[in-house]
């Protein structure tokens, strides 16, 4: 049951975005998302979605997992929207009950802000579904490692995630053993009131911390007789090595960057 | 053949809170491990067994008395890394010694620790997964292997690092009997094939009866130290620190105690079956 979770949503495959560079790809999502945010007019936008469309198609996965994506932040957005149509108060009334006033800017600045989070949602669950999680921590501490000079624990933050990884399905798989062994003894976990539910997961999270407590202890006696030592002086089984596809791929999210900008000043 | 590992009159106690006295978890151990040797270590709970794997590789410092690897001493900081190489250390639970998602990073990670340029690692990750059967699986994710086979995977990680001596600290105590058998399997191969010097420390009787050399513990002494077939043959004394024999070996002492005509010594269930085989033909 809680096996199924898949962590960070990650889709294997062979497409031309699940091959390039994982630090590309996050710089190229980053410019991605400055780019959506750049221009004001309608045109723009335009732009990031021909974009978002054509990473899309490249990547092969299908658009229904993107949907997906985005069902579960659906309330939120809805939210904003509503929130956007009845606080703008700049434009001509289209529409007025009681003390609702809905003007014409508040529908196209809400309308726009939808699409907008929409883009923003699919263009990073794209970076997330063609990565795998471990990879992408690497990119992280390559990307970061910059920040070691000002004394920030970038090789260890990134050890850290990667343990946390690593362990997300041993710690399911005891939580689930746990759970038995407590309903075994008659605890009441999946039925009862709200009260009792609760009462009882503590039965659960209990025996889970001291046996994690017990694994963290016996994980770093055997790193330690592995010879670690930090990050210092460390080479890499995994190498990250930029092909000539990765400064394509950049240069067209750059492209498409200016493009965006270029509309924005004309639109103006 | 020189001496791997000396201990000389080895003291350990655990420290203790301010009223109260310090267990004694060892006491006066000298033992002399040589080259290419297959120990077992074989003691019940609190004997003190895996304690003493413990001061193998660094991991504990005596209270007293020396632990010396391949001359160099565990107590030299500024060594510490070289011993450890030397000698690596396999626990229990596989689950707890795997750090990386992908199998053929975690058999590399001791290799980045040492800062190990890539081609010369890529090739020694290679091997050490060959040399445990698990090439096939490198890219897997552990969460998806069997205990045997991550249990495989951590010996390989230790392989990698080109160690003199493995201890293993009871390897098998949570796998399956498949998963048991090719965990030896392995360990064995090790042993003959590279003359890697074993240091199995185990619970079952019958693991230890596949090595050249038994130690038994006790209450943090070494009380019996000798080939399997001597070992086994002190049978009331193994019986009387609450560990057993193997099946066959007291199978064999019960036929002597009820007066069958059935030598001493018999470790394996061949030997058994043939002991018991040349009574009927004399009969």
């Amino acid at each position: 049951m809680l096996k199924d979770i898949t962590i960070g949503q990650y889709f294997p495959g062979d497409s031309i975005i699940h091959r390039l560079d994982p630090r590309f790809k996050i710089v190229i999502t980053l410019i991605y998302i400055l780019m959506l945010f750049a221009g004001d007019s309608i045109i723009c936008l335009g732009v990031g979605a021909v974009f978002t469309l054509f990473a899309i198609i490249l990547s092969k996965i299908p658009l229904k997992m993107f949907l997906k994506s985005i069902k579960p932040l659906l309330p939120f957005l809805v939210l904003t929207a509503v929130f956007n149509l009845v606080f703008v108060k700049s434009g001509e009334v289209i529409f007025e009950w009681k003390f609702i006033e809905i003007t014409d800017e508040a529908v196209s600045i809400s309308i726009f802000m939808f699409v907008r989070i929409i883009l923003l949602i699919m263009g990073s669950s794209l970076l997330t579904y063609t990565t795998s999680p471990i990879t992408l921590t690497d990119a992280i501490e390559r990307l970061l490692s910059p920040l070691k000079k000002l004394k920030l624990p970038v090789h260890e933050l990134a050890m850290m995630m990667s343990i946390a990884l690593r362990f997300i399905p041993t710690l399911i798989e005891e939580t689930e053993k746990i759970m038995s062994a407590q309903k075994a003894r008659g605890a009441e976990i999946d039925s009862g009131s709200f009260m009792t539910r609760a009462r009882n997961m503590v039965a659960i999270l209990v025996p889970l911390f001291i046996s994690s407590f017990r694994r963290a202890d016996e994980l770093a006696t055997a790193m330690e007789c592995r010879c670690y030592r930090g990050g210092e002086g460390r080479t890499r089984l995994r190498q990250l090595r930029s092909a000539p596809r990765d400064y394509i791929a950049l240069a067209v999210s750059l492209v498409f960057y200016g493009v965006n900008i270029a509309v924005g000043i004309i639109v103006k | 053949m020189e001496n791997i590992i000396e201990i000389k009159n080895l003291c350990f106690s655990y420290p203790a809170d301010e009223d109260e006295t310090p267990v004694q978890v060892l006491n006066n151990i000298s033992l002399e491990i040589k080259e290419g040797e297959f120990m077992a270590v074989l003691g019940h709970n609190g004997s003190g067994k895996s304690t003493l794997a413990k001061h193998i590789n660094g991991i504990l410092l005596p209270t007293s008395g020396t632990v010396t690897v391949d001359g160099i001493s565990t107590a030299d900081e500024e060594k510490i890394f070289d011993l450890r190489c030397r000698a690596g250390m396999v626990f229990q639970n596989p689950d707890n010694q795997i750090v990386s998602s992908v199998v053929e990073e975690d058999v590399a990670f001791a290799l980045e620790n040492l800062g190990v340029p890539y081609e010369e690692m890529r090739k020694r990750v290679d091997d050490a997964l060959k040399d445990v059967n698990m090439y096939e699986y490198r890219n897997h994710s552990p969460a998806q292997l069997s205990g045997g086979q991550k249990q495989r995977i951590a010996i390989a990680g230790i392989i990698a690092m080109k160690p003199k001596c493995i201890i293993l600290d009871e390897p098998t105590a949570m796998l399956d009997p498949q998963g048991r058998k090719e965990v030896m399997s392995v360990i064995k191969r090790m042993n003959r094939e590279y003359g890697i010097t074993i240091v199995l420390i185990t619970h079952y009787m019958d693991e230890a009866a596949q090595c050249n050399r038994v130690v038994v513990m006790d209450k943090g002494n070494i009380i019996l130290d000798d080939t399997p077939k001597a070992v086994f043959s002190h049978v009331e004394q193994v019986k009387a620190i609450g560990l057993d024999v193997p099946q066959a070996t007291e199978l064999a002492w019960e036929l002597r105690k009820a007066g069958y005509d059935i030598p001493q010594g018999i470790i394996t269930e061949d030997e058994c079956a043939e002991a018991i085989k040349r009574l009927f033909e004399r009969e």
